[in-house]
């Protein structure tokens, strides 16, 4: 796709993309590359000398247990907190998707915490939840249930994608809503009129014309979750109790942190890079999809 | 439709209003919880209804910070933050309405490679690179200043993309009729492009603002200095230490705090950010 009106102009429009192409090799490709290189090198320990070890850093790395178990997780995850923010978003949306009074209110109250950081959704749960002073941590003790995410991998976890899940559902909201708004109103009454009933409707009308959106939303979230999720962690389990919460992103991080091996550090971005380049790949490809159906 | 809809209605009403309490309730409990007594929230004891600190609580998490770990009063995180989330919305949109200008109206060599170039970043968030990243904003002495904790940020093609694709719809005559009117590519861009731009530059600007002042990983890495902390770095010290120390009502007024201009945003220009996060996600 082309313009045929265009300016002639030998030094103007280079100007105009330098600002842009500066920052971006600057900040981005240099960096990258970086990585890319490192992940290939090893260096001794004292600093002093480095060598080219092809894939050394990437087999050691998945040779090593605790990686594996960040990979698993960081997928669990992901899914957990797709499946529970979409299903719980899905529901809303469709009982919202109806002409009647306070739409619009209704919106306003569901799409707002979109807007509240990771870190402070972190602080919000495990606020609640706090073994010792958490508002319903004291219900859940009163239940019979032994609740400490500080102790308790498991507990732990789950908060994590409570959390997470919770934060998510307004977005998933808005984007099911716009999906539901675009389905004809005729083909739900040619539906109504055969004599289907609505939870029929809705599972072999409504759902399969919404599961493009459905499919679009599930590669965001897992990329939301591969990501986002580093704040929430970071203020409510810094990865714990022991590694039950380290995922791949808060690994790169804690390691880097700790200075250690760079080629290793180097390898674990690379990594991070292929699987999201590969996710946005899909969700390109689905795109495509999406003009066609 | 066919079916009586008066009892499916109050269903619908319902399910949305048990919905609607989810969501509040955490932020209705950090909201209690930054008006009550410290020493009655860490015992455990913390009443569901608001207390009467509010004030207290208030002002000195804004003028004073709290009095064991951070020792930098919130309203100067606060606004560190939003000097950041300015520089990265505002930033952003500048670089890449001129670059997208460039790439669409104007022939010149490299120009498919360039776009590919800037287009290719749309893929890679900066958390997977973030120690090289590290290293080259060390290397340029940017560590503890604001290009630091923005220029990085602002390496991305969402709105350069998004621009591209509004310039492709504006018809072909205005360009030609500014012409016959004797402007050059500069005058056609101030009187007549960025005028017509001016809804897509305030929906991205609500997105990029919201983003901008929610970043996290980046500015926890790069700042060290307690003057430089952003607030959401912030609220992340004051948990630091011993359970115990914790001072909840100042981090639940900080919380609170952090929230408060996104959300504000968010809920005062909806249309804009519906359509902004719409667009961005296309």
């Amino acid at each position: 796709m082309q313009k045929q009106a265009i300016f002639q102009s030998r030094l103007l429009p280079f100007a105009l993309v330098a600002p842009q192409l500066a920052i971006v090799l600057i900040f981005f490709y240099w960096p990258a590359l970086q990585a890319v290189i490192q992940s290939f090198l090893l260096q001794d320990a004292f600093g002093l000398s480095t060598s080219f070890v092809w894939f050394d850093n990437y087999v050691e790395l998945f040779g090593e247990p605790a990686y594996f178990e960040a990979i698993v997780r960081t997928f669990f995850f992901s899914f957990a907190i797709a499946v529970s923010s979409l299903s719980l978003a899905l529901l809303l949306a469709v009982m919202a998707d109806r002409p009647m009074r306070g739409g619009t209110l209704y919106r306003t109250l569901l799409i707002w915490p979109y807007a509240v950081a990771p870190p402070v959704v972190g602080v919000l749960w495990i606020f609640m939840l706090h073994p010792s002073l958490g508002v319903l941590s004291r219900y859940l003790r009163d239940m019979g249930v032994d609740w400490n995410p500080l102790l308790n991998g498991n507990q732990a976890a789950t908060l994590v994608i409570l959390a997470a899940a919770w934060k998510q559902v307004s977005y998933n909201f808005l984007f099911f809503l716009a999906g539901l708004q675009a389905i004809p109103r005729s083909v739900m009454e040619a539906a109504a009129i055969d004599g289907a009933r609505p939870m029929r409707r809705f599972w072999t009308v409504t759902f399969p014309l919404l599961s493009p959106t459905i499919f679009f939303l599930l590669v965001i979230n897992i990329v939301y979750a591969f990501f986002d999720t580093f704040g929430i962690i970071d203020t409510m389990t810094r990865g714990g109790p022991g590694t039950s919460t380290v995922t791949l992103v808060y690994k790169v991080y804690t390691e880097g942190l700790l200075g250690g091996n760079l080629g290793s550090s180097a390898a674990q971005s690379v990594i991070l890079m292929v699987l999201v380049i590969v996710l946005t790949a899909i969700q390109f490809r689905f795109v495509e999809r999406k003009v066609t159906y | 439709m066919v079916e009586q809809e008066g009892i499916r209605r109050y269903v619908a009403h319902i399910i949305l209003w048990i919905g609607i309490a989810i969501v509040a309730f955490p932020v209705y409990i950090a909201i209690v919880a930054s008006t009550q007594d410290n020493a009655l929230i860490a015992n455990g004891q913390m009443s569901l209804l608001p207390g009467g600190h509010f004030l207290e609580v208030y002002y000195q998490t804004i003028v004073v910070g709290t009095s064991g770990t951070t020792r930098e009063p919130v309203g100067n995180m606060m606004l560190n933050s939003l000097i950041m989330a300015m520089l990265i919305a505002v930033g952003k949109i500048a670089i890449s309405i001129i670059s997208a200008y460039a790439i669409v109206y104007f022939r010149f060599p490299f120009r498919m490679a360039i776009f590919w170039i800037v287009f290719i970043t749309l893929m890679l968030p900066v958390e997977v690179r973030i120690y090289p990243t590290y290293k080259i904003v060390a290397d340029l002495h940017m560590l503890d200043s604001f290009a630091g904790l923005s220029l990085p940020l602002i390496a991305s093609a969402t709105a350069t993309l998004l621009f591209r694709q509004f310039f492709m719809t504006v018809p072909d005559e205005l360009l030609e009729a500014s012409r016959i009117d004797g402007a050059g590519p500069l005058r056609f861009f101030w009187d007549t492009l960025l005028p017509l731009s001016r809804t897509n530059m305030a929906a991205l600007f609500v997105i990029l603002f919201i983003l901008g002042w929610n970043q996290y990983l980046w500015p926890l890495l790069i700042t060290t200095r307690d003057d430089m902390q952003t607030i959401q770095v912030g609220i992340r010290k004051m948990m630091t230490t011993n359970d115990a120390l914790t001072e909840w009502p100042i981090v639940m007024a900080t919380a609170v705090l952090a929230m408060l201009p996104p959300v504000f945003v968010v809920v005062a220009m909806q249309k804009l950010f519906v359509r902004g996060l719409v667009e961005t996600e296309k």
